[in-house]
């Protein structure tokens, strides 16, 4: 049983640390063991430290030995993105320049993570600053997708995705500021959910763009997603935009919620240029699935839905233009060696030369640009006014339906560097999940089938603040399938 | 909008404080002004009269009593500076 221990559900292993089946440490041995295994190939890690989770692990297990368990992920691995805070461990955005960057406190999520008990496993790869679709803009290596070692396992989020699909965790952390949840979550067959804007504290996780960024679960189930987004969700007094509310109780309420005859929209301008892609066959076989159901299946309009890419793209870097300042070469950062001393703001000029990537510089240029003087009106502002009209166009929609489904990206995984040279078709596969950062609104990807022997991505798009709703929607169809319980071969 | 979507591309590296090489502000110029190309087509929209969205949900001034309770000690938020001495971190001499 213990060589499979690392692909069990995080639900079906916390019953059996509670059964006493298995202890907290021979789990986190186990996921050390596949980690090793496996890494070389699929580089999910920027790094780890296996005496740290084991350490973790052994107190989980003295809690359980006194009778003071803290909750259902007690003694749970879970991996964490490296764009979130977690005292003493490195946080390096897989950038240059916080290459020897040590966190001298956690992100909120990650204390709420300690309180239940989970076993804080690695820092996982990324695209710099969360800048990109692929995984390929990391400083440290790209990511392999644990299905075809030759392709991307998308991205932002790709190290998180990647190491759920490997067994390299249990459930990870990922953020998500155009789909850097989902678009993974897709390409590597698994759960991945971007709260509403507002639900999990941004506290402690390192800013792209404010306004956008949401910390969010990735699991092989959506009931391991639920728990994961269970424990992180709620209030912050450190995060201003944090939702002042009461958190249901996930599980519960999606339990609850089973059964029910959805109103479920199709959203038009998504359908119309995605028919002849390949991604479609398993989006539109789950549809179908739900129309069996007895869901009602009704055509919407998003009107906006062309204008999204170019408003998020102006939006996003300018937002992270502004953000990215802090990283100057002065208090926390790479500094450079060789710069002009009669030059105050050269020191500046090279540390931020030497520290950021190409992808960054890119999106910082364009944010300045869009930010600076005699632009601000025709492109930022005219951003923010566009972003209303897509708002309002989800507002529209949920009058009429529950939840949207879609495809999560236009396809399956590319192959590696097929896109590096030309960030407007990279931006593109982005399509059909930034709305809902624009939006605010939460979304999930969740595995509906394969397309040439690679995961496709169903995508659910929920109202605000009702993720049970999404969840649960999502849950039908994982029962009806066994998405959930098929592995890459490694 | 711009008359051709072409960035003033030294301007903006030094807004940005970036030192681009020669190489990067060519790649740039060129794939920015694909990009701005793109996102013109936001020219076409009509926003007359639309407010603009700053923020996905509707922000109001959030207050908390004035209370202190950082619990960062100074070795704390001292120890990623990339030079330091006496609790300062040390920066290049800017002034004769």
């Amino acid at each position: 049983m213990s060589e499979e221990l690392y692909y069990k559900s995080a639900r079906e292993l916390s019953g059996l640390l509670k059964a006493g089946e298995v202890s907290a440490v021979e789990l986190t041995q186990s996921i050390i063991g596949r980690t090793k295994a496996v890494e070389e190939r699929v580089g999910a890690f920027n790094s780890y430290d296996e005496g740290d989770a084991v350490s973790q692990a052994e107190a989980s297990d003295q809690r359980r030995a006194a009778g003071e368990t803290v909750g259902a992920l007690d003694g749970i691995p879970v991996g964490i993105k490296d764009v979130l805070a977690v005292k003493d461990q490195p946080l390096t955005c897989s950038s240059k320049m916080l290459e020897n960057f040590i966190s001298p406190y956690d992100a909120t999520c990650i204390q709420k993570l300690k309180q239940s008990g989970a076993v804080l496993w690695g820092r996982l790869n990324m695209d710099e600053f969360a800048m990109g679709s692929s995984t390929e803009n990391s400083a440290t290596h790209p990511t392999s997708n644990p299905w075809n070692l030759n392709c991307v396992p998308g991205g932002s989020s790709g190290g998180s995705a990647a190491a759920v699909a490997a067994g390299e965790a249990v459930l990870t952390l990922g953020s998500d500021t155009g789909g850097s949840i989902r678009q993974p979550a897709s390409y590597c067959g698994v759960v991945g959910l971007k709260p509403t804007y507002g639900r999990v504290s941004r506290f402690g996780l390192a800013a792209f763009a404010s306004s956008l960024d949401q910390v969010g679960p990735m699991a092989r189930s959506v009931e391991d997603a639920a728990l994961l987004l269970q424990a992180i969700s709620g209030h912050d007094l450190r995060d201003s935009t944090s939702f002042r509310a009461e958190v249901p109780d996930f599980s519960k309420s999606f339990e609850s919620l089973k059964g029910k005859k959805w109103k479920l929209g199709l959203p038009k301008e998504y359908f119309e240029k995605a028919l002849d892609s390949a991604a479609m066959e398993p989006v539109q076989q789950a549809i179908d699935f739900y129309r069996e159901l007895g869901c009602e299946i009704k055509e919407v309009s998003l009107p906006h839905t062309e204008y999204a890419v170019a408003v998020y793209y102006i939006i996003a870097t300018a937002e992270a233009s502004s953000n990215l300042a802090r990283y100057d070469g002065i208090r926390y950062t790479h500094r450079a060696e060789n710069f002009d001393p009669k030059d105050s703001v050269d020191v500046y000029n090279q540390s931020r030369a030497e520290g950021f990537g190409e992808e960054v510089k890119r999106r910082i240029i364009l944010g300045t640009y869009a930010l600076s003087s005699g632009y601000y009106d025709a492109y930022f502002l005219k951003a923010q006014k566009a972003r209303t009209l897509i708002r309002q166009d989800f507002e529209k929609a949920y009058e009429e339906v529950d939840a949207l489904l879609t495809p999560t990206s236009p396809s399956p995984a590319f192959e590696k560097g097929a896109k590096m040279e030309d960030p407007l078709s990279m931006y593109l596969s982005d399509i059909y999940t930034i709305s809902a950062n624009l939006a605010g609104i939460p979304g999930m990807s969740l595995p509906c089938g394969y397309s040439d022997g690679m995961p496709v991505g169903l995508q659910i798009l929920g109202k605000p603040f009702r993720e049970e709703e999404m969840l649960a929607i999502g849950q039908v169809f994982e029962d009806a399938h066994d998405f959930k319980n098929q592995h890459p071969e490694l | 909008m711009s008359e051709t979507g072409k960035i003033d591309i030294d301007y903006v590296a030094k807004l940005a404080r970036i030192a681009l090489s020669e190489e990067e502000k060519a790649k740039f110029s060129d794939q920015l002004g694909s990009i701005l190309g793109y996102v013109e087509k936001l020219e076409e929209l009509d926003t007359e009269g639309v407010e603009a969205t700053a923020h996905p949900y509707p922000m109001e001034n959030v207050w908390q009593e004035d209370v202190v309770s950082s619990e960062l000690p100074v070795e704390g938020a001292l120890r990623n500076a990339p030079k330091q001495r006496q609790n300062m971190i040390v920066v290049p001499k800017v002034v004769e």
